[in-house]
């Protein structure tokens, strides 16, 4: 089969600086892709390389098997992109900005009504679609943009940080129309700064300063962490991480909020020592368990490592 | 002021700010204890921002009282922007000064007496882990460094109360953590932390939640309580194969809220966790998936939230359409 996307040793510089270096990897057909990173760290510029905006400087990317630079027109119809800062125009209503990307992307007047109609009801725009795009909220803009970059009907989607600052509600309802698409078998090409967002994807790349640092499904990515996590509970959680820091010198203690984390590479052992610190200096333990590592501590933890 | 006041950095009783006849903060309550780390959270349009410029002594209230580190919000506005800090999740830094030329520029601001001064900057460069950098513009700096100094900035001056709004949003990871072990020391120190966010699992971070929706508080208390008591609904985690498809199968199924892909399983928000817990087997071994694991789990904050605000919209439907 044919891969969705396909990128090798693809490369990009800016006036020598290398935003994006050497990436290899494969995107099925129907399947859902998070690229996750800070800023800064080569997202977009691997995007706009996808979706033949930018050209590389050194290596290839194919979509649907077009060469992102020989058959950039080909591929134009292959995709929809949903960029950062998505031009919906103000001054224009829902109805007339869907209509206008309609014309760009020389979708037939034949059947386009039903295809708008379907578009509005799928993104929960319909009550809306009399409404100047200026005056829609931060989440409905979103989900205007992700009709306009619809509405050719493309195989592969890409969105570049589409719910940066976006609050969790609308996130969660941005997340739900992605869920159905993928039902129609659209593939997705997802970037976001959010951990935890990376969780929904089937799978993920971590990128950090344009190198792709680790390539899989969350849970392949979660073996990838360098020792085990301990949690230690304990009403005075900041007392606790303090002692934990000073007297367990080779692990690595961190409190988040009202639970300790220490990561070793001896779990047995520091849950024995833990206990033992704690009661010798009487703090009460509420709870010592092994857990299970977010995509976070594994960032981190294959960070460290480099 | 009695002692019980000293220890409360944020008092705010009714708290109202109506802009002509739109109510964007409802009678708000609430108290943050000295040292706390307390987190605001809630929708953009909520009344977040609406809050803190209030809370800082940038815009007055229409109704109710506020305290802020002991000044009166109403009549002793101008105390109280010299005994706060605000770091904003655009930093207020100048990009083509330098580190040290944009320390002086708030020790500046700040009023700060030259011998203190000196003593700050060099305090502020080592927390932000810039003594190789002091001579470097703004501009080359990463996101984390950036976050850093403008933290420093904004507490040149030793503020007991600091307002943070989304500080950490598209930092690293790394720089993530090392931000809060600073805030967790700041707090130590008997720093009072005010922060918003979008990040549900840095609300975790904090001692305190409150989270306000159409200019009201709906929810308060530690991370743990709201996880544990406040959902009405169970979420069921469901670990098959080809999660996918499966999802359109759990969704069809009686008393299932919601589904959401989750890693390489599901997410279920059901109204009965007992009851559905079975269902959901029988249904997907009825349509022949493997299945590895089907349980009921503590919610994430984000689960409890999107089920706090919408539970709160389908009880104010109609004033809704009304509006449009």
């Amino acid at each position: 089969m044919i891969a969705a996307i396909q990128a090798e040793i693809l490369a990009k510089s800016f006036n020598g600086l290398v935003a994006v270096d050497a990436l290899t990897f494969k995107v099925d057909g129907g399947e859902i892709f998070g690229l996750v990173g800070p800023d800064g760290a080569g997202k977009t510029t691997t995007m706009r390389l996808l979706t033949s905006i930018l050209e590389p400087t050194s290596g290839d990317a194919w979509v649907f098997g077009h060469h992102t630079v020989k058959e950039a027109e080909a591929i134009k119809e292959e995709i929809g992109y949903m960029s950062q800062r998505f031009g919906l125009y103000p001054d224009l209503t829902v109805m007339e900005n869907i209509d206008f990307y309609a014309d760009i992307y020389g979708v037939p007047r034949k059947g386009r009504g039903e295809r708008i109609d379907r578009l509005l009801a799928f993104s929960n725009l319909t009550p809306f679609k009399r409404r100047l795009a200026g005056n829609l909220s931060g989440g409905m803009k979103q989900k205007l943009g992700l009709a306009c970059a619809l509405i050719h009907t493309p195989r592969v989607l890409f969105l570049d940080e589409p719910t940066n600052g976006v609050d969790p509600v609308s996130r969660r309802d941005f997340w739900r129309i992605l869920y159905q698409l993928l039902r129609e078998k659209v593939t997705i090409f997802v970037s976001t700064a959010y951990l935890d967002e990376a969780e929904r994807c089937n799978r993920v790349g971590l990128i950090h300063k344009g190198k792709l640092l680790a390539l899989g499904t969350p849970g392949d990515l979660k073996k990838l962490m360098e020792g085990t996590i301990v949690e230690v509970r304990t009403p005075e959680p900041r007392k606790a991480t303090d002692l934990l820091r000073e007297e367990l010198k080779s692990d690595s203690v961190g409190l988040f909020g009202s639970r300790v984390h220490v990561v070793t590479l001896e779990p047995d052992k520091t849950m024995k020592k833990a206990e033992d610190i704690l009661k010798r200096t009487g703090l009460k333990l509420m709870g010592l368990r092994l857990i299970e590592p977010s995509l976070e501590d594994v960032f981190i933890s294959v960070l460290a490592k480099k | 002021m009695d002692f019980e006041e000293k220890e409360k950095a944020v008092v705010v009783k009714d708290l109202e700010r109506r802009f002509g006849r739109f109510v964007a903060v409802n009678r708000v309550t609430f108290e943050v204890s000295r040292g706390e780390i307390f987190g605001f959270l809630g929708p953009n349009g909520a009344g977040k921002s609406t809050t803190i410029r209030m809370l800082c002594g940038i815009l007055a209230p229409t109704g109710g009282t506020g305290r802020v580190a002991g000044f009166d919000i109403l009549t002793q506005p101008e105390m109280i922007k010299a005994h706060i800090g605000y770091m904003s999740q655009k930093f207020s830094l100048y990009e083509d000064l330098t580190v040290e030329e944009n320390i002086d520029f708030y020790g500046g601001i700040y009023r700060i007496s030259r011998e203190k001064k000196r003593e700050r900057k060099e305090w502020v460069i080592e927390m932000a882990g810039l003594k190789e950098r002091r001579h470097s513009k703004t501009a080359v700096l990463s996101g984390g460094w950036k976050q850093r100094l403008a933290l420093g900035c904004a507490i040149l001056h030793e503020p007991p109360v600091i307002f943070l709004d989304e500080p950490t949003s598209g930092v690293d990871p790394i720089s993530r953590r090392q931000f809060w072990d600073l805030i967790y020391e700041l707090s130590g120190g008997g720093v009072t932390i005010f922060v918003t966010t979008h990040y549900m699992d840095e609300a975790e971070y904090c001692d305190r939640l409150a989270l306000i929706y159409r200019g009201e508080l709906i929810a308060s208390g530690t991370p743990e309580a709201l996880k544990t008591k406040l959902m009405k609904e169970d979420v069921i985690e469901v670990l098959c194969e080809r999660p996918q498809d499966a999802m359109g199968e759990v969704e069809k199924i009686t008393g299932i809220k919601e589904v959401a892909l989750f890693g390489k399983g599901l997410h279920a928000v059901a109204e009965d966790g007992e009851t559905a817990v079975p269902a959901i087997h029988e249904t997907l071994k009825e349509h022949g998936y493997q299945m590895e694991r089907i349980e009921k789990i503590i919610p994430s904050l984000e689960d409890v939230f999107v089920s706090l605000i919408e539970a709160r919209d389908k009880a104010e439907k109609p004033q809704k359409e009304v509006r449009r």
